[in-house]
Order: structure tokens, then C-alpha cells, then sequence
């Protein structure tokens, strides 16, 4: 039954994708080391894509009028991170997209360090020229795998108050950062007070193994979905988790200064749920390791 | 032509099985090469160039090598030891690898000619070793020189095969069922199992040839 309506779904939104790209403006295109690149236009509304003929193929949009707006749900709901966090002076950012996290957290922090890192080239480069992806001397961005940046600033001893896992399109999952080595590589670069936030699926077979490998490491976490579309948030903390009521002092605190960024941060804190509460997986579900991640497979 | 005499009947399609089953274990482990450096190297373009370059450049060495050691007293003994080496040789990438990784990424910052080194530091040697089954396999089954090309021809089809199939099943299923490192295990104990079931029958061979011919190629 569900696999019906999620074929359904699916051929919904292709019809609607194939609706709505008819009257698209191809802006750029590109194919790089690792995917094609899109950027399109529809109106004022401008989109960065990968690998055009697939369904989650949107990486990141937004309005060239109201660039500080935010269009996508999953980036709306990695706001939730600073529900658990009162003032990250240093956020790493996994995967850089159209640049958008970076920016808005620039302009919500404007003295916070920000380091983005991301393995395409081409990406940052489509981000500068097409997406008003700033940098400055606050803002800045290296090209490599998310891995080795976190392993070599292991070796440099930094730490980063909040680190965001936005690495996983939809068609290819970089295996090797789910597995119980990474995120406890992550969870060592995270300050004493230090969050993570991991932009990731919520309906595949990987659904298990993951939540089962982050509560391994971390404890636990919290879930942050809006259950309209497939990605869910983990949130997880070095320390101890604020308890529900922190969280909603927090959200009514910040509220006022997200408005402006199209976020509802009091909407997002009613969609977390603390896996303490509802763990929706098997008690012995196997973990994703360096030796056994077949992450891909799974999904 | 004596040496056709000789032979076993089971020899032969014997020597087609080593050579599948090190074409399997080649791409199988040349497959699970990604997996291994990802941790330290990452997932970049580079990895596979690395890696790739690494198993032809060692492959090729491996040729000339076999080839060589071939002209010298060719034997299902000589055979066979090289699967046992070769079986020996990939059992640091399951035992050590972590640590030879790790000095490596320490010591080198720029993760193309880390994972270069690495991958050679991990998969030069073996597969040096395993290059060297093709050519030998060649000395072992040409008996007759108007079908050496024939042979050869059958020999890659054989071992090319185990090579597909190796990489497929490597990397659609044994990465779903088992950790990394067991299969290398598996690859391991394959190889050197294979090489010392030649060791033993080349004893039989010896035995046979001794009473019927009394001429033996060792």
C-alpha cells in the first residue's frame, strides 16, 4: 500500500517538476568531477540542480528579490540547531549547496566564524557567481571531502561550536560519512557546549541503521521532521540535550529575529521529537561502520 | 610435447579455476580499495585514480615478473606458491591498514599523493603478486605452439570473467552482508588455499610422471 502511494507521490511531483521546468530558464550548466550542475530560473525564483532527471533534485533555491528568504523546508528545519545552542562563535557547514546556510547564519552572526567545506569546485564556484554566496574574512570556504577537513582540524585541535551535516543529495550518499568512525571524529571537533545538525532521510532502510549509529555515538538526539517531505534532522549534542521546556524558552527568544528569514522557529520546535520518547527503530540494528556502510545500497 | 603425456586430465581446467578465482579476488579487492582509503582520503575523483593506477601499474610489473619466472622450471608447485604469497601478501590490508593509513595522512597533507602512497603502501605488492598468474598460467597450459594465441585467449576470457564477476558481487552484495575486512580475509584464505591444493597435487603429478615418463619439468 504505502510503496503505491509512494509511487504515486513520485509521479506527482515529476509531473508537476516537468510542469513547472517547461517554463524554466536554464542560467548555467555544467558538468562537473561529480554531477551535472543546473541553475535555473522560474520567475524570481532561481534553483541550483544536480542531476536534472531525478525527483529530489532541487539542492537549494531561492528568491532573487528576497534572497535572505528561505524556500526549502529541510534548510528551514537545520535552524533548529540553535535551539539547542544560545551563540555559536564557530560553525562548520558539510556541503555547501547555493550557499544559503551560510549566508543567513552570516548575517545572524556576523562576528561568528564560518567555514564551509565542500568536494566540488564547481559548486562553490556556481554559488559565488549565481547565488550570492558570500565569504569574508568571518566566511570562508575549502574545497575537500568533509572527512579529511574533519580529521586534519582534529590534528590542529579547533573546535567548532556547531557543526551542520548537509553532504547527502538524493542519489549518492558519501558512505563514509555515516559511519560510527566519522561521527565520532565530528563529536571530538565539537566544542564542550557544541551541536551537530544532520540534514538526512527519513523513509529508506538506512533509516535504522543511521539513528541506530547516532545514538551509538552521541546518545540521545533529537528528530526534527515536518513529515510533508522525506528528510528528517538529526540533532545531537556533545553534552546533555536542553530539556523541552529550554528549547521553547529559546524559540520564543529567537522567533522574532528568524521571521525575516521565512522561519518559524516555534513551528520547528513543536516537529522535534527526543528519540528518548519515540525510538522508531529495532533494539539490535546493526551500525554503519568504516567496515560495513553499504549506505547506498540501503537507501 | 612429453610434457602433454604427463599431464593430468584435471590439470588444466584446474589451472582455469586458479586463474578465475585471482581475476575475483584482484577486482574484489581493487573494489574494496575505495572503501578502505575513504576514511583517511575521502570520496574525491582522485581516490579512483589513485587506486587504479596503483593495481595497473603493479599488474603490469606483475606480468613482466610471471613471465620471467615462467622460463625457469615451470611448475604446479611454482604455481602454487605464488597464491600462497599472494594470499599472504593481501593480509596487512585487513590486519594494519588503519595504522599505515594513518602515518600516512599524517605525515602527507595533500590527500592525492596520500592515498597514492597509501594504496601502494597497501596493494603494490600483492598485486604484483597475483599479476604474475596470468603469464604463468599461459606456460602451464600451452603445450602446443599453434594454439598458444587460442590459450592465452581462453585464459583472459576465463580470468577476465572472474574479474566481473568479482567486482559485482563485491560491490552489490558482499558490502551489504559482511564487514571490509572479512572479505579480504575471505580473498586471502581463497588464494592461499587455491595455491596450496596445487602445491599437493603437483606432488601426484610428480608421482605419475615419474612412473610413466620418468621425465619431470622441475
Amino acid at each position: 500500500m504505502s510503496k503505491l502511494n509512494y509511487s504515486m507521490l513520485t509521479i506527482f511531483i515529476l509531473i508537476f517538476l516537468f510542469v513547472n521546468s517547461s517554463n524554466a530558464e536554464v542560467v548555467h550548466q555544467e558538468r562537473s568531477l561529480y554531477r551535472n550542475i543546473l541553475v535555473d530560473d522560474q520567475g524570481d525564483l532561481r534553483c541550483l540542480k544536480f542531476n536534472v532527471r531525478t525527483t529530489k533534485t532541487n539542492q537549494s533555491c531561492f528568491y532573487k528579490t528576497a534572497p535572505q528568504r528561505l524556500v526549502f523546508n529541510y534548510t528551514k528545519l537545520l535552524f533548529s540547531g540553535l535551539l539547542l545552542i544560545e551563540q555559536p562563535k564557530s560553525i562548520l557547514i558539510v556541503g555547501l549547496g547555493g550557499g544559503t546556510m551560510s549566508n543567513i547564519l552570516q548575517q545572524l552572526y556576523p562576528t561568528s566564524k564560518i567555514t564551509n567545506v565542500e568536494i566540488d569546485p564547481a559548486v562553490v564556484k556556481v554559488a559565488r557567481q549565481y547565488f550570492g554566496f558570500l565569504e569574508n574574512q568571518a566566511v570562508s570556504s575549502v574545497i575537500q571531502d568533509g572527512r579529511i577537513f574533519i580529521k586534519r582540524a582534529l590534528i590542529r585541535k579547533q573546535q567548532y561550536d556547531w557543526i551542520i551535516l548537509d553532504a547527502f543529495n538524493g542519489d549518492y550518499i558519501p558512505e563514509h560519512l555515516l559511519t560510527q568512525e566519522f561521527l565520532q571524529e565530528a563529536k571530538d571537533l565539537l566544542s564542550p557546549e557544541g551541536v551537530l545538525s544532520a540534514n538526512t532521510f527519513s523513509i529508506s532502510d538506512l533509516y535504522a541503521h543511521e539513528s541506530a549509529t547516532y545514538k551509538e555515538v552521541f546518545g540521545d538526539f533529537y528528530n526534527v521532521r515536518n513529515y510533508k517531505n522525506s528528510n528528517r534532522i538529526i540533532l545531537a549534542a556533545k553534552g546533555k540535550l536542553p530539556s523541552i521546556e529550554l528549547i521553547n524558552q529559546r524559540a520564543k527568544k529567537l522567533q522574532s529575529r528568524l521571521t525575516p528569514f521565512n522561519i518559524d522557529l516555534l513551528k520547528i520546535s513543536q516537529q522535534m521529537t527526543p528519540i528518548s520518547i519515540e525510538q522508531d527503530w529495532p533494539e539490535n540494528t546493526k551500525l554503519l561502520t568504516d567496515q560495513f556502510s553499504p549506505a547506498n545500497l540501503l537507501n | 610435447m612429453t610434457e602433454q603425456q604427463t599431464q593430468p586430465k584435471w590439470q588444466n581446467p584446474f589451472i582455469y579455476l586458479l586463474a578465475f578465482c585471482s581475476g575475483f579476488c584482484i577486482m574484489g579487492i581493487e573494489l574494496l580499495g575505495g572503501r578502505i582509503l575513504a576514511p583517511f582520503f575521502g570520496s574525491s575523483v582522485h581516490i579512483w585514480g589513485s587506486i587504479i593506477t596503483v593495481f595497473m601499474l603493479s599488474l603490469s610489473f606483475g606480468y613482466l615478473a610471471g613471465g620471467k619466472l615462467s622460463t625457469q622450471n615451470a611448475s604446479l608447485k611454482k604455481y602454487g606458491v605464488i597464491f600462497v604469497l599472494a594470499g599472504i601478501t593481501i593480509l596487512p590490508v585487513a590486519l594494519w591498514s588503519t595504522t599505515i593509513m594513518e602515518v600516512i595522512f599524517l605525515n602527507i597533507e595533500d590527500s592525492r599523493y596520500g592515498s597514492l602512497l597509501a594504496c601502494a603502501a597497501l596493494f603494490f605488492i600483492p598485486t604484483i603478486i597475483l599479476g604474475m598468474i596470468s603469464p604463468y598460467s599461459v606456460r602451464l597450459l600451452v603445450t602446443d605452439r599453434d594454439k598458444s594465441g587460442q590459450i592465452a585467449g581462453k585464459l583472459y576470457f576465463v580470468s577476465t570473467l572472474g574479474s566481473a564477476l568479482g567486482t559485482i558481487l563485491t560491490s552489490f552484495y558482499l558490502v551489504l552482508f559482511f564487514e571490509v575486512n572479512s572479505i579480504i580475509m575471505v580473498f586471502s584464505s581463497i588464494l592461499a588455499l587455491l595455491g596450496l591444493i596445487a602445491i599437493v597435487l603437483n606432488k601426484s603429478v610428480k608421482s605419475v610422471s615419474f612412473s610413466t615418463v620418468g621425465v619431470v619439468n622441475e
